[in-house]
């Protein structure tokens, strides 16, 4: 109440505020006069099942819907619609990838050339203290074991996977985003649509304006990695998320949780400071930065997990969250999950029997068949791992307690912790907390934002909305700023928020730059007032990781 | 009017991606980065599509000389409105060492056998930045040529084509069949939407290699060495003019 009083008197009082989004999510084109007599008709296309997502899980789920299509000599058009130009632009993680799910997709892998080419020869786990390291043993068994696991280029290996899945006859659409959902009348998930292009910065219609395409789909598979903007909708829609706990993410720089708390922290520069550590700095030390990129990745891991099913549709990998956060993995199980997904999917659509209450068919067994498999069990195990640490006995009991109760007893005790609730609402108030001082890059083992973010390669057309949108355009300075020092200037890893003097003297505002936008989700999981909704720009905007 | 236009395409590495030079300093890092069809080509298939749709041009073909993965750049000009298209099959070394000679002398060999009557090509390619496979291709086959176009009408059996030249605009009437190259003002390219993609998927593309056209791969240039630009050092601050002098004169300028 009291933050929307200081909104309410910011506003009688002072200049207005300058108009920041322009976007049609929250300025409807049917109520705006540039957009009259515009023809918003859009074409339509019908599949069997419709991806969102060109990662690992949806072209897993692509792969295995096609394979038990072929073995069983049925027709079944599968198309994949991914964001970013290239599949694999905008894949980015470690990564250490833990074959099983890939040896049960393609048992054959190393005969196809998959890129799994560096095995895991050693494991080293430590605690950083300011200047020292302090080992901890991995005893086989812990989750933190790689054995039989390889560190791969995970950009590379969803490239591969593309390839394979477009042999399988799998159609790929990279470079088109999914834009929006469509339903049907009785509420079921129809497909979606692809995004609009041609739309001027200021909202209005361009003359190379067109309309995206409606893809129909008899199901429709969400799997949009972590923080999905579509999935954030269907949340909503379905009330997914009843009964399941807030999910919470860290920022894979690598890595910074972020449930911090205080809002001076700045996670590229911790990152930055880390690499300085007298550990780290020797590994690092005449090398070259050739690349740079970050994004978000979920850690509520069993606890957080929603419902996966709807009519029409089902949601898969990152998007609702399978990660094991000991093991740092969550790859397997996207995968897996995606595949579990297309064989309950096969069978449904293959059941000539099949009543369907909805329009969009409502796969039920999916769920069900995900929870049966080890992808639950192992989440199940390592449940209490991450709560441990975090809120309860910090960093040596957390440890203690993983030792007991993972390494001793797998995960077999009865309880299951409790996370601190939404990364939103973990900031502490900027005059609760220090400035952190953070020392200067070197520039030979650190650097600044601003050239690490043009190693990404991110590039989006510069004429169109700025696809980071604000619900209320007031609120980052009268509440961001006032309460909490403008987090966001400092947790966007690519320097998309600034906040800058109003050219009309006093005050400040907020400039968005969305071209930096490295599609990381990490602003609208940490705005303190959930105010940031990022929306998919126009297709292929984003990143350009080659390999990450 | 022409029946034919040859519309050239070259795939090029995205103008957004930080380029990297090879540890071996034989060329830049091209594996997994981004490529995309060169933006003066991209304005050289919009105009031959515009012509189509003002019933000015009958066919519109696109070309492209490179590996496999030239096919996707084929592909969306496809899919902004071409007829069809030509892959010239040139990979491995002769790939890293084609040039402007080499692919002028392919399109002046199709030119002939798909009997076209127009060429529009982009002025350059954002790559090498050459500027030469038009006027090439031009002499090649002895027709006019319009360079750096910012405006295209055809006028009878002729075309009007307005030029930017360094010093303003200067207009030209040449005969056709002619070579045109694409400026950036000429107009402003139409998106490759997803509809568009799918029924590109059905236009045909064929193969054929350079030696089928009669043309010799063979380079005239040998690349010695790719180096990144020196590292630009960093300036000095001087307080007053008394220093600026005093620091000109240390460093031998005055």
């Amino acid at each position: 109440i009291h933050t929307n009083l200081l909104v309410y008197t910011r506003r009688c009082f002072s200049a207005p505020v300058p108009r920041v989004t322009s976007h049609y999510t929250i300025y409807p084109r049917d109520k705006d006069p540039r957009w009259e007599g515009v023809d918003m008709e859009r074409f339509a296309d019908e599949a069997d099942v419709v991806i969102v997502g060109g990662g690992p899980a949806g072209l897993s789920a692509a792969i295995r819907l096609k394979q038990l299509a072929n073995q069983h000599e049925k027709e079944l058009r599968v198309c994949v619609v991914e964001k970013a130009s290239q599949i694999g632009a905008h894949t980015l993680s470690g990564a250490c990838l833990e074959p099983t799910a890939l040896n049960e997709l393609f048992p054959d892998w190393k005969e196809r050339g998959a890129p799994l080419n560096t095995q895991v020869t050693e494991d080293k786990f430590a605690i950083l203290t300011e200047k020292y390291r302090i080992p901890v043993p991995i005893l086989p068994g812990l989750p933190m074991n790689n054995h039989g696991n390889y560190i791969v280029r995970l950009g590379h290996f969803v490239r591969w996977l593309g390839e394979q899945a477009e042999e399988l006859g799998v159609e790929l659409y990279p470079g088109y985003a999914a834009a929006e959902v469509l339903f049907h009348e009785d509420g079921s998930v129809k497909g979606i649509a692809t995004n609009d292009v041609g739309i001027a910065k200021d909202g209005s219609p361009k003359d190379v304006f067109e309309r995206g395409m409606e893809l129909h789909a008899k199901v429709t598979l969400f799997g949009e990695g972590c923080h999905g903007h579509l999935a954030k909708q269907l949340y909503k829609h379905f009330n997914l998320r009843e009964g399941c706990e807030p999910q919470t993410y860290a920022i894979g720089l690598k890595e910074v949780g972020l449930d911090y708390t205080n809002p001076y922290l700045s996670p590229f520069r911790e990152f930055q400071r880390w690499k300085h550590h007298p550990s780290i700095a020797p590994t690092l030390e005449g090398g070259s930065r050739i690349a740079y990129g970050a994004r978000a990745l979920n850690e509520g891991g069993f606890q957080s997990v929603p419902k996966l099913t709807f009519p029409g549709g089902t949601l898969i990998g990152c998007s609702p969250g399978f990660m094991n956060v000991p093991k740092i993995k969550g790859t397997h199980t996207a995968m897996k999950s995606g595949m579990l997904a297309a064989e309950a999917i096969f069978s449904k659509l293959t059941d000539e029997s099949l009543q369907s209450e909805t329009t969009g068919i409502y796969v039920p067994e999916y769920e069900q068949s995900l929870k049966n498999s080890w992808v639950w069990k192992e989440l199940h195990a390592v449940r209490n791992i991450r709560p441990s640490f975090h809120n309860y006995f910090g960093l040596y009991g957390g440890m203690l307690y993983t030792g007991i109760f993972y390494w001793i007893l797998r995960g077999k005790e009865p309880w299951t912790l409790k996370h601190c609730g939404m990364d939103s609402a973990q900031l502490k108030p900027a005059k609760e907390c220090t400035p952190i001082e953070y020392p200067k890059p070197d520039g030979k083992i650190s650097f600044d934002l601003l050239s690490s973010v043009a190693l990404s390669g991110t590039n989006h057309e510069h004429d169109q909305p700025p696809h980071l949108t604000l619900k209320d355009d007031g609120v980052p300075v009268a509440q961001n700023l006032a309460i909490y020092d403008g987090p966001e200037q400092r947790f966007c890893p690519a320097g998309v928020y600034e906040f800058v003097p109003l050219e009309s003297g006093e005050g400040m505002r907020l400039q968005i730059n969305a071209q930096n936008c490295v599609h990381c989700k990490t602003c609208d999981i940490k705005d303190p007032s959930q105010n940031i909704n990022w929306v998919v720009p126009e297709g292929s905007g984003g990143p350009a990781y080659n390999g990450m | 009017m022409a029946a034919r236009v040859l519309v050239g395409v070259k795939r090029v590495i995205d103008y957004a991606v930080k380029i990297r030079v090879k540890p071996d300093n034989t060329g830049v890092v091209t594996d997994g980065v981004k490529h995309s069809m060169n933006p003066f080509c991209e304005i050289a298939v919009e105009e031959a599509v515009r012509l189509k749709e003002k019933k000015l041009v009958k066919e519109v073909v696109a070309v492209s000389c490179g590996p496999q993965q030239v096919q996707e750049t084929i592909r969306t000009a496809l899919a902004m409105g071409a007829d069809r298209g030509i892959h010239v099959e040139v990979s491995g070394k002769d790939y890293d060492s084609l040039g402007p000679l080499q692919v002028s002398k392919i399109l002046a060999a199709l030119a002939k056998k798909e009997e076209a009557s127009l060429i529009i090509l982009g002025k350059q390619a954002i790559d090498d930045d050459c500027n030469q496979t038009g006027q090439m291709t031009a002499a090649l086959l002895d027709w006019p040529q319009g360079t750096f176009a910012s405006e295209v009408a055809v006028e009878g059996d002729k075309l009007k084509v307005i030029r930017e030249v360094d010093g303003g605009l200067e207009t030209i009437k040449i005969n056709l069949p002619a070579v045109v190259t694409a400026d950036l003002r000429l107009n402003t390219p139409r998106y490759a939407t997803l509809p568009n993609i799918m029924k590109a998927k059905k236009k045909k593309i064929t193969n054929v290699k350079p030696g089928d056209l009669g043309v010799d791969l063979t380079s005239r240039l040998e690349v010695l060495r790719v180096d990144e630009p020196p590292q630009r050092q960093a300036g000095v601050k001087v307080e007053t003019v008394e220093d600026l002098v005093g620091k000109l004169k240390e460093a031998g300028r005055i």
